[in-house]
């Protein structure tokens, strides 16, 4: 099959970027990083620049990809992760537009890779349980009902990669809080810290994120499946503490 | 014995096999509370081993540093682990005990790990459990809101605990959310996107790293008082594995080439369930967890002529399920080398399924539809169902209407930086935890270990004995070191200015990597030979020389450069490349994942030889990549006796 791409390209954060057009022949059966992988070898070869796009796992965990694909963060196929997204899905597409989540609290550092450090320190934040090494009992001491640990499972699946900021249109991180909130809530263990979703988001509000006006967006394109009933969770917990 | 310029003594402890570590633990030095502050531990990589390493020293009182190369440490490739961890706590009531896993390590490893080590993991796997639970690690739970568990290849018991089919994940969540903690406390400092390209040696001791920001490009030296590397496994020597792509040797070989052994490198494990290639530009493999294999059975057509047709329409009596007829006792559920080896039995004898690359169908299928019928639709859903929603993203078939097709792939490597009982290498100051080391695993690791050793390692090793090892040392003062520090950023500069200046630039540094990975994949893979060994020594050796001559980088070095960074960890495994060649060349046995084709038994079983092998090969870096030193350690087998590994 055969595309034709408009790719974002920026040197730095300072510097005003730019789509660039290429054209490219690709398997259907190949993944859309392996296409992107092509491209650039080709780019290589001819001696330019390749484009610089986030990945490690290739397999939907790591959270490392972060390609909006035609308006959509991670791109058509719901559910799933850029690295996760065949060719096949676009086989009806003539042209991609591919550009990198956006978002004040996520700078651009060249071309289509984002600084999402900000979520790191969110979590930092209280997303944890205060536990010392060595300190814990024995693990069958305290029971969990079965549905509360799927819950705060379901919860935890979260890859913290950031497309439920980049669909906001306010740019807010509340599901991605509210997931780590919902998963420690739901256990015995994390019921300790009342605190936890206050500090959570007075720092994600102090990286610039905004806050969350139930667009909903966030659910539709988060690649695991996260419902917002976690922010509700999240915002009766506030309210209780 | 000459006399070697470094202690190549494991330190294991003498005495009862039960009493070892608590015994070890109290003759381990310790720092006074009040003086912890003043020392400063390296951590590089965030990944199981790093992460729990990086947040107990935090705890305890140390300053430390941790690295990571991707974005935050939350996405080391730990995270992708799947299938469990094992611990024996007995909690089914079926025999279980820290003595029976210990054994079922040792004989999985087919008879070549150390025997304390491997008490010590079994020991340990049980405050593991309650260290993640605490954490609040989402494990699966029964109805009665206790743990559950299930069984794993190589073990006759259920002790592997797991979280659906994202382990690894949760369990690094543990760890990186017990890491943020300690950073906010301001007793971790992160780099992330921060590469570690040289360690610094001062005196003959490892006192720091040289580190590229993968960023802005800068190059700077971080001081310390010890430097601990869990920066995992070399799988990705083979270009294809189920490793992340980012997963690289660098450090590893880095520190080789400063004096620490590199032991059995051609120790790669193989695992038999990931889904086979679809074609030649494949970036990577994804991996099915082995927990599949506890309710699917794996089949071949017995005849070729079905091998190009709808597995639906072959009749069950057409039907090899292969595994279930040569190993009755263990059946689907044999260690990963075994099954890995089957599979490839069948195809190459032609009777494999799916699409054909270079001439041969690569793949069996996994079939679930007896356990559907027995257990019905929502059991198995529940147990695999994001494994299957997995399997039919990437191939686009649903394993529930069809069997899955699996192919084995590079999963794991058993070997690594040689490690004393303390888990310092060679190089005194120098530690390796995680798959970095080559530690627990012998010749083979069983599933639902990996996450065992890592964390073992992280959580209570590295702690005691890294306290030990700064206890006998004055802090550093960095000021003092200014040239020394000056001269390896120096020495890394060089290097990577060879790199974006070859002779005659003109190809992608990718292109030399899948060359490697062919002739590692055909000549140290799943059957090895000492011809194609030296043949393959030879066309590595050529490889290199063409890289060095031809690889093409483009970009600047003082800005974000994937080609750049991509290129220094090929240009690492082109050499690590031709050590696994040649120590799979000089194992003149069979044990484990290594199956020399000159040493199987008629059957095809891997023989060992006892007499001359119980060892491990640890391999010292002399100034020539392709003149390295071989040193031995023995094994020696106290508490069991090394035995034919049957799971017939």
């Amino acid at each position: 099959m055969r595309l034709k791409l408009h790719i974002w390209r920026q040197q730095q954060a300072e510097h005003s970027g730019a789509f660039e057009t290429h054209s490219v022949e690709v398997d259907p059966e190949s993944s859309f990083l392996e296409m992107l992988d092509g491209l650039n070898e080709r780019l290589i070869t001819q001696g330019d620049e390749p484009f610089a796009f986030d990945y490690d796992c290739r397999e939907g965990i790591c959270g490392s990809c972060s390609l909006v694909i035609n308006g959509t963060p991670h791109g058509k196929h719901t559910a799933t992760t850029t690295c996760q997204q065949y060719m096949r899905d676009y086989i009806d597409d003539a042209e991609l537009w591919i550009e990198p989540w956006r978002a004040a609290a996520f700078p651009v550092i060249k071309d289509l890779i984002v600084d999402r450090s900000a979520m790191d320190r969110i979590i930092q934040a209280g997303g944890f349980i205060p536990i010392r090494t060595g300190s814990a009992p024995e693990a069958n001491s305290l029971p969990v009902a079965k549905v509360d640990a799927d819950a705060a499972f379901d919860a935890a699946t979260c890859i913290g990669c950031g497309a439920c900021v980049a669909v906001c249109p306010n740019a807010s991180a509340t599901l991605f809080v509210a997931a780590k909130v919902s998963h420690l809530a739901r256990l015995p263990q994390g019921q300790i810290d009342p605190k936890r979703p206050e500090k959570m988001l007075a720092r994600m509000e102090q990286e610039g994120f905004g806050s969350c006006s139930n667009y909903r967006q966030c659910e539709r394109v988060c690649p695991k499946q996260i419902k917002i009933s976690a922010i509700s969770e999240m915002n009766r917990l506030l309210y209780r503490s | 014995m000459e006399s070697l310029p470094f202690d190549f003594d494991a330190h294991c402890p003498k005495g009862p096999l039960d009493q070892r570590w608590t015994q070890h633990k109290y003759h381990l030095q310790v720092v006074s509370p009040a003086n912890r502050k003043h020392y400063k531990v390296i951590v590089v990589g965030t990944g199981l081993a790093g992460a729990s390493a990086a947040a107990s020293l935090a705890e305890m009182g140390y300053q430390v540093e941790s690295f990571c190369f991707q974005d935050s440490p939350r996405r080391a490739h730990s995270i992708a682990a799947q299938g469990g961890i094992n611990a024996a706590k007995n909690y089914h009531n079926d025999g279980d005990s820290v003595w029976r896993l210990f054994y079922d390590m040792i004989k999985g490893g087919d008879f070549r790990a150390r025997e304390s080590n491997v008490f010590r993991l079994a020991e340990l796997s049980t405050s593991i459990i309650d260290q993640a639970v605490a954490q609040g690690v989402p494990f699966a739970r029964e109805y009665s809101g206790y743990l559950a568990n299930r069984s794993f290849g190589g073990a006759q018991v259920s002790r592997t605990f797991y979280a659906r089919g994202q382990t690894g994940q949760q369990l690094l969540l543990g760890a990186y959310q017990a890491m943020s903690r300690q950073i906010a406390a301001g007793r971790i400092t992160q780099h992330s996107r921060c590469e570690m390209q040289d360690l610094i040696m001062l005196n003959g001791q490892a006192k720091g790293i040289v580190s590229r920001n993968l960023v802005t490009g800068e190059l700077q030296a971080h001081l310390a008082d010890c430097v601990v590397l869990c920066t995992g496994g070399y799988g990705n020597a083979f270009y294809l594995s189920t490793n992340a792509k980012g997963c690289n040797t660098s450090a590893i070989w880095r520190a080789h080439k400063h004096g620490a052994l590199f032991a059995n490198p051609c120790f790669t494990q193989i695992h038999p369930t990931c889904i086979p290639q679809h074609g030649e530009l494949q970036s990577k493999l994804t991996l099915m967890s082995e927990s599949l294999r506890n309710d699917g059975r794996i089949w071949a057509p017995k005849d070729i002529a079905d091998c190009d047709k709808a597995p639906a329409t072959i009749a069950e009596q057409q039907r090899d399920y292969f595994l279930e007829r040569l190993y009755p006792a263990f059946g689907n559920l044999v260690p990963r080398d075994i099954a890995s080896r089957a599979v490839k039995h069948i195809c190459d004898a032609g009777r494999g399924v799916g699409v054909e690359i270079a001439g041969q169908r690569r793949g069996v299928y996994l079939d679930f539809a007896d356990a559907i019928a027995q257990q019905g639709l929502d059991v198995i859903n529940e147990k695999y169902g994001n494994l299957f929603d997995m399997y039919e993203r990437i191939t686009a078939e649903d394993p529930r209407q069809t069997p899955m097709r699996i192919y084995p792939a590079v999963h794991y490597t058993m070997g690594g930086l040689w490690v004393d009982y303390n888990l310092m290498t060679t190089v005194d100051g120098l530690f390796a935890g995680g798959e970095a080391n080559f530690s627990d695993h012998g010749a083979n690791r069983l599933g639902a270990s990996a996450l065992m050793q890592g964390l073992a390692d992280g959580y209570f090793i590295l702690p005691a004995t890294v306290s030990d090892y700064l206890a006998k040392q004055h802090p550093i003062r960095p000021q003092d070191f200014a040239a020394e520090a000056r001269n390896a950023i120096e020495t890394v500069r060089l290097r990577l200015d060879r790199l974006m200046n070859a002779p005659s630039p003109e190809t992608a540094p990718d292109v030399f990597h899948r060359e490697l990975g062919e002739i590692l994949w055909h000549a140290c893979g799943m059957a090895r030979e000492a011809s194609q060994l030296k043949s393959a020594i030879t066309e590595i050796q050529q490889l290199r020389e063409r890289f060095w001559q031809h690889v093409k980088v483009t970009g600047s070095s003082d800005t974000l450069n994937q080609t750049l960074e991509r290129a220094a960890r090929v240009a690492d495994f082109l050499e690590l490349g031709e050590l696994m060649c040649l120590d799979a060349l000089q194992r003149e046995e069979s044990c484990g994942c290594h199956a020399r084709v000159e040493h199987l038994t008629d059957g095809g079983e891997v023989q060992r030889d006892d007499m001359q092998f119980a060892s491990v090969s640890a391999w010292q870096y002399s100034g020539d990549v392709s003149e390295p030193r071989l040193l031995q350690e023995p094994l020696l087998f106290e508490f069991v006796s090394p035995g034919v590994r049957s799971y017939r």
